[in-house]
């Protein structure tokens, strides 16, 4: 669960541990994944030079993300002149209240919701229910997860964890359905179940893909047609949206979504792909009279004002990084215990919810960096988890581990004292005395479950040192030159 | 009354003083012979389509055949009105819903006996729409590198008639397809000029899920099926 | 060519059989083999861990070492990544910008060295065997290291190479990540020699000893039959 009353590195702690030893959801989570992979691979292989896309994908939030206020206000410019209305929360609690105070003007009864990651940082459904608002998620693996009570899994798949049996025992249980092993027939549930819900809704709730500066559209992407039924339908529309999610111009989807949906699902395109340019306009014959859309800062501006790790602002979400991730593969994503999962929630989320209370996330990578090579629009991910690491090792130094790294430091730069340590005893025995039996004693942490090397007979300079003498004897002798 | 903006000016003012300072660009896009970026040119490193209008085909059918598109080709519009008499006949449908249109509304005339237009206009029942067996609709464009029909809430009779019906059928003339969407938003910038309909659409293959175990099953929630009537 | 080997600290005391392996293998192919002996250790377990001046005061010391040096080679893709890409950043804006950027520049990776830079792809080594080789994180995506290693591997005779298909999943091992969070690193080290077993192969071979010391740590606990060498190891036997 996202929210919980252990601190959050302790809960990190204790369900990592757990997870990385569940070996049938490991595999049910890999499995999953490899469909995954056999797409992306057979797609991004169509593109005549996927790595050139990627710069020019980078190149262009560049630019939107570093010049975020012009292009936030010419969106809002061209969105108003079409009747559309633009909102600016700080934090979620301003976004909440917006939402629910509008529900309250306009007598909204019953909401429908599409897929929106900005909808779980803010808590927003939580907060719809307790002012008596009947809220649904429409994206199928949304409302999987909303019937079950628990977070998205995974920002994209919210419910790749789960074997098709769980999600039939669930409807059996939630909607008095049939038992069934078919994923079809599963889907069919829902479908029967959800559309009414479109048809009733008086409110309608998406997230956004994109913010179009230069024609004042929002860009949503999804595969379903959720989405398409949500923004259509009911009278009133709101979009809640991270402001980093901006493009400078409609024509740059023309790399975005193909791109988007590449690394997220190994599809040509997704679905739907939808631009909307506010409610409806006269001689249209649908469409929601209003539209609101709530930009989002929620601490975003913080980690812009890090020139370092701006990047990480370029993120469109394409869940990539997750799916190529070995520490996602064997925790999944539940432990992380935040909204924002994988590799880039890692980097954010100390930026969004504070560094000492989620530094640890950054600590847990083995920054193999397949992250950051997955990554569409070419963000840095992996040296962001050693950026962070960094900060906050100089924020607050953990005791124990600055002692540590200080002896380290005091006997690495110490070539002399280092090769006389060395003569008696191998590396792991100079320093072990520091820490044996506390909880940073690498040596009980790791025979745990793994054999250590045998010792050698000697050091490598020792060797060599006999190695080169010998060379020089022999060339004595021979007499050579 | 001035609108409730929330916390606009803060919010401008903070972003205003994070980019005080730059950020590096770590992945400068290369430039191109001309010393243009290549953010210009970035329809080169897509997937290439060809340039001319059969190699444009080839690939629309191609897509559309691995995203079970129905794409059929039809003569004139009286093979157009036979392939939707076949599928209102195998269907059994009672009700088609559609919008007026040019060639949307020259089919109504040929529909069989027992399948009942419902014309969408301004403050149609919801329910009503949601009953209709099937949906047809023209569409704005179609694109080759993705297989996609682009539709808008002005060329396809609104925001949802393609999308609520169980079965979409689209009505197109072969010259309405584009090679890729850089040039399908050229021509939808050049055809609409600053008045966008004020929704634009890719519709890429009928409606799809993954989110049981990722495994792909159609019409999660828009059509199960979607049949694009060709016209030369 | 004068070679300048960097062996990192663990190679130094843990596997010296690695660091002669390069020795011999340079040798035989006419280069003189210099081993500056004030070096140390990059620093990379406190820059990885945050610690960052402690790591810097580690790391000038190395800049001094091989100061001199006209091309530094390693035989870890992971201490060599620490050289040629985090240097660079660690020092950025203090002292030792200059030197560290020199490093980074001359610094090779063991079979890139021989295979792009020397060009040489067949060392006449002979192993007789079934192997699978193991891309190690920080020479594939910090170096670009991929066919260099196979290239040589290729020519070894007897030596029958198969490709394992998590080639490129990291083994778990991620230096003070494999003792902070034991339990995931071992998850990591169980998919990954899974799938070295999957090849039935008698060895698995890499270019980074400490990516062996957690596979070997792991298969020596639970699998027993299969063997790690380091790249130079199969190199260097006739
Ligand atoms: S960081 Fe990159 S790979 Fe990860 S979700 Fe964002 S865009 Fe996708």
């Amino acid at each position: 669960m996202s929210i919980t009353a252990e601190p959050p590195r302790q809960q990190f702690q204790s369900d990592a541990n757990r997870t990385s030893t569940d070996a049938p959801r490991r595999a049910a989570v890999r499995r999953a994944l490899s469909n995954y992979q056999t797409a992306r691979d057979r797609t991004g292989a169509t593109f005549t030079d996927w790595k050139s896309a990627r710069a020019s994908a980078a190149t262009i939030k560049h630019e939107a993300v570093n010049h975020l206020d012009r292009y936030l206000e010419e969106f809002e410019k061209k969105f108003s002149a079409r009747g559309g209305k633009v909102f600016w929360a700080s934090d979620s609690k301003q976004a909440r209240d917006y939402i629910l105070h509008l529900a309250k003007e306009k007598n909204v009864r019953s909401i429908v919701k599409s897929k929106a990651m900005t909808g779980e940082e803010i808590h927003l459904n939580q907060a719809l229910l307790e002012e008596g608002y009947g809220v649904v998620e429409s994206d199928l693996g949304e409302y999987i997860q909303q019937l079950k009570g628990e977070p998205p899994y995974h920002f994209v798949f919210p419910c790749m964890h789960l074997r098709r049996d769980e999600i039939s025992d669930l409807f059996q249980r939630e909607l008095g359905t049939e038992k069934t092993d078919s994923p079809e027939e599963l889907t069919m549930i829902a479908r029967r179940v959800l559309r009414r819900a479109y048809v009733e809704a008086d409110m309608g709730i998406s997230g956004g893909n994109f913010i179009v500066a230069d024609t004042g559209m929002i860009s949503i992407t999804e595969n379903e047609g959720n989405a398409r039924l949500t923004v259509g339908l009911p009278k009133i529309h709101v979009a809640l949206i991270g402001i980093e999610k901006v493009v400078p111009c409609l024509a740059d989807l023309a790399l975005f979504l193909p791109m988007l949906a590449t690394a997220g699902t190994g599809q040509h395109l997704t679905g739907y792909n939808s631009m909307y340019g506010g409610p409806r306009q006269p001689g249209e014959i649908d469409g929601p009279d209003e539209f609101h859309v709530v930009f989002l800062d929620n601490h975003r501006t913080r980690l812009l004002a890090d020139p370092e790790q701006r990047d990480a602002l370029h993120c469109i979400r394409c869940g990539a990084c997750l799916n190529v991730c070995p520490i996602f593969k064997n925790i999944g994503g539940h432990t992380y215990g935040t909204t924002y999962q994988g590799p880039i929630g890692s980097v954010i989320t100390p930026h969004f919810r504070g560094l000492e209370d989620w530094k640890h996330l950054s600590g847990a990578s083995s920054l193999c960096g397949a992250c950051t090579e997955t990554c569409p629009v070419g963000i840095d991910i992996h040296h962001h988890l050693l950026h962070n690491r960094r900060n906050a090792a100089t924020q607050k130094p953990a005791p124990g581990e600055q002692f540590l790294w200080r002896a380290f430091s005091f006997l690495m730069k110490r070539p002399a004292l280092y090769r006389l340590a060395t003569k008696f005893a191998p590396l792991g025995g100079m320093l072990h005395p520091l820490v044996q039996g506390s909880p940073l004693d690498p040596v009980a942490s790791w025979t745990a479950t793994r054999e250590f090397p045998a010792a050698p007979a000697g050091s490598f300079r020792a060797r060599f040192r006999a190695h080169t003498a010998a060379k020089s004897a022999a060339l004595k002798k021979g007499g050579v030159q | 009354m001035s609108p409730n903006r929330g916390d606009r000016e803060a919010i401008l003012g903070r972003v205003r003083e994070a980019l005080r300072e730059e950020a590096p660009l770590k992945h400068p896009a290369e430039r191109s012979a001309g010393g243009e970026p290549t953010t210009a040119h970035f329809r080169e490193w897509l997937p290439p389509v060809g340039a001319s209008i059969e190699e444009r085909y080839a690939l629309f059918a191609k897509l559309s055949e691995s995203l079970r598109t129905e794409l059929q080709l039809c003569a004139d519009m009286a093979e157009v009105s036979a392939a939707i008499k076949k599928l209102a006949e195998e269907g059994a449908w009672k009700t088609i819903a559609l919008h007026e249109g040019e060639l949307t509304s020259a089919l109504v005339p040929a529909f069989p006996a027992q399948l009942s237009p419902m014309v969408l206009s301004k403050g149609y029942d919801k329910d009503q729409l949601e009953a209709c067996d099937a949906g047809l609709t023209e569409c704005d464009l179609l694109v080759a590198q993705t297989g996609s029909v682009c539709v808008t809430s002005k060329s396809a009779g609104g925001r949802v008639l393609s999308v609520l019906p169980p079965h979409h059928i689209v009505v197109a003339r072969k010259n309405q397809l584009v090679t890729d969407l850089s040039e399908a938003y050229a021509s939808l910038a050049s055809k609409y000029r600053d008045a966008y309909p004020s929704m634009i659409s890719f519709i890429t293959g009928p409606s799809r899920t993954g989110d049981i175990e990722r495994i792909l099953v159609l019409g999660a929630h828009g059509p199960k099926r979607l049949t694009v009537l060709l016209l030369p | 060519m004068r070679v300048t080997l960097f062996v990192p600290c663990f190679i130094d005391s843990l596997y010296p059989n690695v660091g002669m392996s390069m020795v011999h293998i340079l040798e035989r192919l006419g280069h003189t083999v210099d081993f500056p002996e004030e070096q140390t250790c990059c620093g990379q377990p406190p820059f990885n861990s945050g610690y960052w001046e402690e790591a810097r005061s580690v790391a000038v010391k190395q800049l001094e070492a091989f100061k001199n040096a006209e091309v530094v080679i390693s035989g870890s893709g992971s201490c060599g990544a620490m050289f040629k890409v985090f240097y660079p950043e660690l020092f950025h804006g203090h002292p030792g910008e200059a030197e560290a950027k020199a490093l980074s520049a001359k610094t090779w990776e063991f079979s890139e060295f021989l295979v792009t830079k020397l060009g040489v792809t067949d060392l006449g080594a002979r192993f007789d065997g079934r192997a699978t080789f193991h891309d190690g994180c920080h020479g594939l995506r910090e170096l670009g290291t991929k066919q260099a290693p196979r290239e040589l591997l290729r020519h070894v005779k007897g030596l029958e190479l198969v490709e394992m298909s998590e080639a490129e999943t990291c083994c778990g091992f991620g230096g003070t990540f494999a003792v902070k969070y034991p339990q995931i690193s071992t998850a990591m080290a169980e998919v990954k020699c899974n799938s070295i077993c999957e090849t039935k192969a008698d060895y698995v071979i890499s270019n980074d000893s400490s990516c062996l010391m957690q596979i070997g740590g792991w298969l020596n606990r639970n699998v027993g039959s299969v063997k790690c060498l380091h790249l130079a190891e199969v190199l260097a036997s006739r």
